[in-house]
């Protein structure tokens, strides 16, 4: 009698022991941005753990761009950052150009510049707006899509889309701007440092923001770069480097900017740098508006497919669809035999593409470095220890979206 | 007839209660949406003033949804507290005149236990809902309603020292004698601790944590659809509007005001009723929200000793100027 009672007691004491409160973040949850899936271990409201989940938007870019050929490849760009579709589009470009030994002309390569900046802004303006509306400022969420509203009709009018963009092509960019266009946008950048201004009126100095932000999911320079994070999340840690500078391509070098850097690698630090950058991108803009060359606006030597501009390439484009452009393309066989890497600062951070050609018009294999799936392997380091709210503060500040990660 | 008459005034300000937690809510949309440069609803009626008809009436409707894992019986009972409570506390408050349902000499006290009773609303609700997001948000709940609950009563021993009574009407007549006929000026202290103290009180912005949406979801009120959720909805607005109605009464003179407005003595109270839920809405509109660790520091480390101060220091100056 007296062992089995001694027994159960043993039996209750191992039923109550300790065991972490799992909840499952998503991929349906409001602070995510998409679907992304975080399986949270918590004591209490403490992180013990985190796993990422990804690939619950994965359509296999990577696999159909081995069957398109390099322009048709181009729309599918679009969908990885939808943010700022544009940057994607340009990086893009850039390394297929660099593959097909291509020189882009100077009007191209301002245009080029200009739109990437302002992706640029429409990528970090969403950026603040979800990640102020996370911390709970929800005032400052309507603020930047006004802003935003304006730049997207801007694209809008340079090529007919707002998000899916596919403006720039293999060689050049795909129609040439309005005067229209960069009167409004010269306005815009007049005006748009005093709308950054109305944002930090409302949280830059905000207690409670800075409560939420300084000293949390804090990154050090080393950590920062063996995780591999590149972009305004490794900025906020005081590491020096962006594309822009260092690999300079497009109109980057002609064009007169800083790079903001923080110290701390927290939160605040993020938000800082992204602030600051969005002041640079304006003032990128504004020089790139003043210094815009004339000239053509597509390399003349492309393999252009959308808009042909030779005699020949038209005849080519006036055939069916199966034995006209596509397969003239697929079939050219003067491509360079070899592998190239190429990557470009876009918002979220170093967008790379790699593509291996065996000289056929399609490549053997592309690869894309998407910053944010890097960005979501960082997660986990940057979450432990911190508390749930934080989870949220942190996904926002290294800013994934999960088309580019899932690709 | 005695009865019949406390029946008719129940009937009249529940009618009342229930209009204006209607409009608070189509109010709050309108402002917030005008401080964020947009104009709110517009498309029911003229300037939407029939939308919250249309939402009261689309609650309704809505289909009754219970996850299969819930407690059935608590899960039914939990909005029931969170309103029945949050009613109830409507009871004591004089809103002009020899005018309250039940002028009980314990009034701030029934009040407290009330606004406690509707956070055992919340708390069940988080547990039966049996999901892990509703439990987060039970539990923040109640470690932010004792928290904050301690520091409320605190800043109101104030106004009980000055006012010498528990009685709601009684503090408004004590007020209205006093030197500055509010108890504003010689209770700032304990008037600014009532108000951060009412805003978590009510989880409201920057205080809303049992209902963070983005963290978890919707927080308690997660598993809880159509007419249940709209129970928690309107227990919500019902305690904001019991709370600014306490501030009203215990710091700005409740009725009293600087004239008298012929023919409608409840002229002043609902001014500035309108006002207190005019700042719920405009910090709202401002303020990002805390973390469940900061709140507690702010709640303990804060508040509480300011509280506690501000009684010592009315304790010395009533005791040297009697």
């Amino acid at each position: 009698m007296q062992e089995n009672k001694a027994e159960s007691k043993e039996i209750v004491r191992e039923e109550m022991a300790y065991e972490p409160y799992t909840i499952a973040m998503g991929p349906q949850h409001p602070a995510t941005h998409g679907v992304l899936k975080l399986d949270l271990e918590l004591d209490g409201e403490t992180i013990l753990n985190c796993t990422p989940t990804v690939g619950f938007l994965h359509r296999g870019v990577e696999k159909l761009a081995e069957n398109l050929s390099y322009a048709q490849t181009l729309p599918l760009t679009d969908r990885l950052d939808y943010i700022a579709s544009m940057a994607n589009n340009v990086a893009y470009s850039i390394a297929v150009e660099k593959l097909l030994g291509i020189e882009v002309p100077m009007r191209a390569k301002y245009i080029r510049t200009i739109v990437m900046e302002m992706a640029r802004l429409t990528g970090h303006l969403l950026w603040l707006a979800t990640h102020a509306l996370d911390i709970g400022a929800m005032t400052v969420f309507l603020y930047c899509f006004r802003e935003r509203e304006n730049l997207l009709d801007m694209f809008e009018e340079i090529c007919g889309a707002r998000l899916t963009t596919s403006y720039t092509c293999v060689g050049g960019v795909r129609q040439d701007v309005t005067g229209h266009f960069l009167e409004s946008l010269h306005a815009f950048t007049e005006d748009f440092p005093s709308k950054i201004a109305e944002y930090e009126t409302l949280i830059d100095k905000n207690r409670i923001w800075l409560k939420r932000t300084q000293g949390v999911g804090v990154v050090s320079a080393e950590d920062a770069v063996s995780l591999g994070l590149t972009g305004p999340t490794l900025r906020g840690s005081g590491v020096d480097y962006d594309v822009r500078k260092h690999m300079p391509y497009d109109a980057y070098p002609y064009v007169d900017f800083e790079v903001p850097i923080g110290s701390k690698g927290d939160v605040y630090d993020r938000y800082r740098c992204r602030m600051e950058e969005m002041h640079q991108s304006n003032s990128i803009i504004r020089q790139c508006i003043e210094a815009l060359p004339k000239g053509p606006i597509c390399a003349p030597d492309a393999p252009d497919l959308v808009m042909p501009y030779g005699v020949q390439k038209k005849v080519a484009a006036d055939a069916t669809f199966a034995s006209g452009v596509i397969k003239l393309m697929r079939d050219n066989e003067h491509y360079i035999d070899g592998d190239v890497y190429v990557s470009a600062e876009v918002p979220k951070g170093e967008l790379g593409f790699y593509f291996v050609s065996d000289g056929r018009g399609v490549p053997y294999r592309m690869h894309i470095r998407s910053p944010s799936y890097i960005h979501i392997g960082a997660l986990p380091f940057m979450c432990k220890g911190q508390m749930v709210a934080d989870v949220i503060a942190i996904i926002g500040s290294v800013d994934v979206v999960l088309g580019e990660c899932d690709r | 007839m005695e009865l019949l008459w406390i029946l008719i005034k129940i009937l009249i300000v529940f009618a009342v209660v229930m209009l204006h937690v209607m409009y608070a809510t189509y109010f709050e949309r309108k402002v917030i949406g005008h401080m964020q440069v947009r104009m709110g609803p517009m498309r029911v009626g003229p300037h939407g003033i029939l939308q919250p008809i249309a939402d009261g009436l689309k609650l309704f409707f809505k289909e009754d949804i219970m996850p299969t894992v819930a407690d059935k019986k608590v899960f039914y009972a939990a909005p029931l507290i969170c309103l029945i409570s949050a009613l109830s506390a409507v009871a004591v408050i004089p809103f002009f005149e020899g005018f309250a349902i039940a002028n009980i000499n314990i009034g701030i006290l029934y009040i407290f236990a009330m606004s406690s009773l509707a956070s055992y609303g919340v708390v069940l609700a988080g547990w039966s809902s049996n999901s892990k997001y509703s439990f987060l948000g039970g539990l923040r709940s109640s470690a932010q309603v004792i928290s904050y609950e301690i520091a409320m009563g605190l800043s109101l021993v104030g106004v009980m020292m000055l006012s010498g009574s528990l009685n709601l009407t009684d503090i408004v007549h004590a007020q209205m004698k006093s030197p500055f006929k509010i108890y504003l000026i010689p209770q700032i202290i304990g008037f600014f601790v009532f108000v951060i103290a009412m805003f978590a009180e009510t989880n409201r912005t920057p205080f809303d944590l049992p209902e963070a949406e983005s963290e978890l979801v919707a927080g308690y009120c997660t598993e809880y659809s159509g007419m249940r959720f709209a129970l928690f909805f309107m227990a919500e607005y019902i305690g904001m509007i019991v709370m600014s109605c306490l501030a009203v009464v215990c710091f700005l003179g409740g009725w009293s005001g600087p004239f008298d407005v012929p023919g409608i003595p409840f002229f002043w109270f609902l001014i500035k009723v309108y006002f207190f839920i005019f700042v719920y809405y405009w910090v709202r509109a401002t303020l990002p929200r805390y973390r469940y660790d900061q709140l507690m520091a702010l709640g303990w480390k804060v508040l509480i000793p300011l509280a506690l101060f501000n009684i010592v220091l009315t304790g010395t100056i009533k005791s040297m100027f009697g």
